[in-house]
């Protein structure tokens, strides 16, 4: 799709670099002559926005980590230092913290669009994959970051996730606790867990970076899916990136930096737990241990289930299901406009995800009161955690052999040009 | 009937084979630190072990100390509590092992073998389901339904003896070595 290469080296010394190393004409064809459908719209903007919030996520980062210090005893005290006493540091904090929560409202658009324009079909099943996998370097990312303020939440965060690995014991006796213990460097978490997550912490952003390199790799291959998810068919359906969707991005980057700042300036702890301002105590849990916003679906999941090794086996097939996406879903149709029984199935599971976050949100043993008649929320999650499961496995292979599809428009333009006729 | 003859092996692919496999295992080898070194270190490994004063502990109360960086339960059960746990038949548990770090790996899980000295339950304050700190329960604040333990992560409940009698946690609460070195002091690890 890229085709054949149109720069040419306008200097001297660009014709002798071009020669030997051609850094120029790969950023020319991969930023401003790349091809791109001329039918973009404005969820496709998602991708130039997560691409600014890794930025953001690793200039905050570098500077928070000159004044952090990853010790048990001194972590809480250095950051409150950084929201005191570092000139700024309230602010770079502030924008680190909620930079996290926005990185990930753009990942779950980025994904749901995918979802939507059918973007993970052949033969873009390899950006998908790879999209799969810097979520779950993100997930991690996040993870380990929100170890670090050694808060309650910290702790008791890191110690129910490592626990994780301990149902392994119910598979093979003393494997799952053998690695907790691995993992805390102790026989809890403590400080050599702390050390290491901090260390772990500085290092998977850049290995995030590495794989959008190939993300956007895998992308320019068979160049972008668009709203009719339909093949382009030639020059006349595609527009050089630059100025069409450099523009574009831009306007929508700045669009979103404004509602992530607006948070950043009034509503910094908008996202937090209070909990988590309170130092780490090993010997005292909260009562009521929730993870950050964006896991919570995965975390209602996980308690809907009272068998602690199929609860962990359950929310772990519930991230490993995106990346059997691409052959789970059999029909040839890849955008859901034309899908009307897709359509309907789609935007249940996103208001299914959507109760799946509030019943994570919710203590253990809460209780729907619908009238008379009280619901125990657990069933509303696993009711919720039955068709997470059931709209990949079960509709997604059915629907492309039951469902008839909307007539597909010829070519890209033409839905345009009809309506204004 | 086509037959495929591989060429007989000469020293060179043997002296590649052989040159291929020192390499693995010195890869294999070479590796084994960089895993190892995330394990405990000794100076972690040496504060296994901890004494504890356990004479101004009430009847019916619970005092929380720290052993291994993990919250250690030693409560003083009322006569009423040693009863009603030994009441409670094997087959009604849900983990019918002792997880008692003092008894065999098969001692079974009744109350007797739960414990040292009946009047006294001591067991590591660790849910067994992801490892939150349970509540303990009392007479005038009970937690949960069998007057033991409610871990308020994700709702799993013990008995006075810390036996698991409500999921999602699987095995009882795990009670760590200890002795007591006279009727007020003990010593755990």
């Amino acid at each position: 799709m890229s085709g054949p290469s149109t720069y040419v080296p306008k200097s001297g010394f660009g014709r002798w670099m071009d020669s030997r190393l051609p850094l120029m004409r790969f950023a020319h064809d991969t930023i401003i002559t790349y091809p791109t459908p001329k039918n973009l719209n404005f969820w496709y903007a998602f991708g130039a926005i997560l691409a600014f919030m890794l930025g953001i996520q690793i200039l905050t980062g570098i500077v928070l980590a000159m004044h952090y210090v990853a010790n048990a005893g001194l972590a809480f005290d250095s950051v409150e230092g950084i929201m005191r006493n570092i000139n700024y540091g309230w602010l770079i904090r502030y924008m680190h913290a909620n930079g996290a929560t926005f990185f990930f409202i753009a990942v779950y658009i980025h994904m749901f669009r995918g979802l939507y324009y059918g973007s993970y079909k052949s033969p873009r099943e390899v950006i998908w994959i790879l999209g799969v996998i810097l979520y779950l370097l993100m997930v991690a990312t996040a993870f380990f970051g929100y170890v670090l303020p050694w808060g309650q939440m910290s702790f008791w965060g890191a110690t129910v996730i490592t626990n994780f690995f301990s149902a392994l014991d119910q598979i093979v006796p003393h494997l799952g606790s053998a690695i907790s213990t691995w993992l805390w460097g102790g026989f809890a978490v403590g400080d050599a867990t702390l050390n290491r997550f901090f260390s772990l912490h500085y290092l998977l952003p850049f290995v995030i970076a590495g794989v959008v390199g190939l993300h956007i790799w895998a992308l320019h291959v068979p160049g972008n899916n668009n709203p009719l998810g339909i093949d382009t068919k030639g020059p006349q359906d595609m527009l050089p990136f630059h100025p069409y969707y450099t523009v574009k991005d831009s306007f929508y980057v700045a669009l979103f930096a404004l509602v992530y700042l607006a948070f950043v300036f009034y509503a910094p702890n908008f996202f937090g737990n209070p909990d988590n301002y309170t130092p780490a105590n090993p010997v005292v849990t909260p009562p009521d241990i929730v993870p950050e916003w964006y896991l919570l679906p995965y975390y209602a999941m996980l308690r809907s289930v009272p068998q602690k090794l199929i609860g962990v086996l359950v929310m772990a097939g519930s991230l490993l299901t995106l990346a059997f996406i691409p052959w789970l879903d059999t029909s040839k149709v890849r955008s859901t406009r034309f899908r009307p029984m897709m359509k309907q199935f789609f935007w249940f599971f996103v208001i299914d995800c959507a109760i799946l976050g509030y019943c994570g949100s919710q203590s253990a043993d809460a209780v729907l009161n619908l009238g008379s008649f009280a619901l125990p929320l657990v069933w509303v999650a696993r009711i919720c955690t039955l068709y997470y499961f059931g709209f990949f496995w079960v509709v997604m292979p059915l629907l492309g052999i039951i469902e008839k599809p909307k007539p597909l428009p010829a070519n890209i333009s033409q839905p345009v040009l009809s309506a204004a006729e | 009937m086509a037959e495929t003859t591989a060429p007989e092996p000469t020293r060179r692919d043997f002296l590649y084979i052989a040159t291929g496999g020192v390499a693995a295992v010195g890869a294999a080898l070479a590796a084994w630190p960089f895993i190892d070194q995330m394990n405990p270190s000794s100076a972690v490994l040496a504060l296994s072990s901890i004494e504890a004063d356990i004479s101004s502990i009430q009847l019916g109360q619970q005092v929380v100390f720290n052993w291994r960086g993990h919250p250690l339960f030693v409560r003083r059960r009322t006569p009423q509590e040693i009863a009603q746990s030994k009441a409670v038949p094997l087959s009604a548990l849900l983990d019918p092992v002792a997880r008692n770090a003092n008894l065999p790996d098969s001692a079974q899980a009744t109350d007797a073998d739960r414990v040292i000295n009946p009047e006294w339950i001591i067991v590591v304050g660790v849910c067994t389901h992801l490892g939150c700190t349970p509540t303990v329960s009392t007479p005038q604040v009970p937690q949960g339904e069998y007057g033991g333990w409610l871990c308020h992560c994700h709702g799993s409940q013990y008995d006075v003896a810390g036996r698991v009698r409500h999921g999602p946690a699987p095995q009882n609460l795990a009670v760590p070595p200890y002795k007591f070195l006279s009727p007020t002091k003990i010593k755990v690890g």
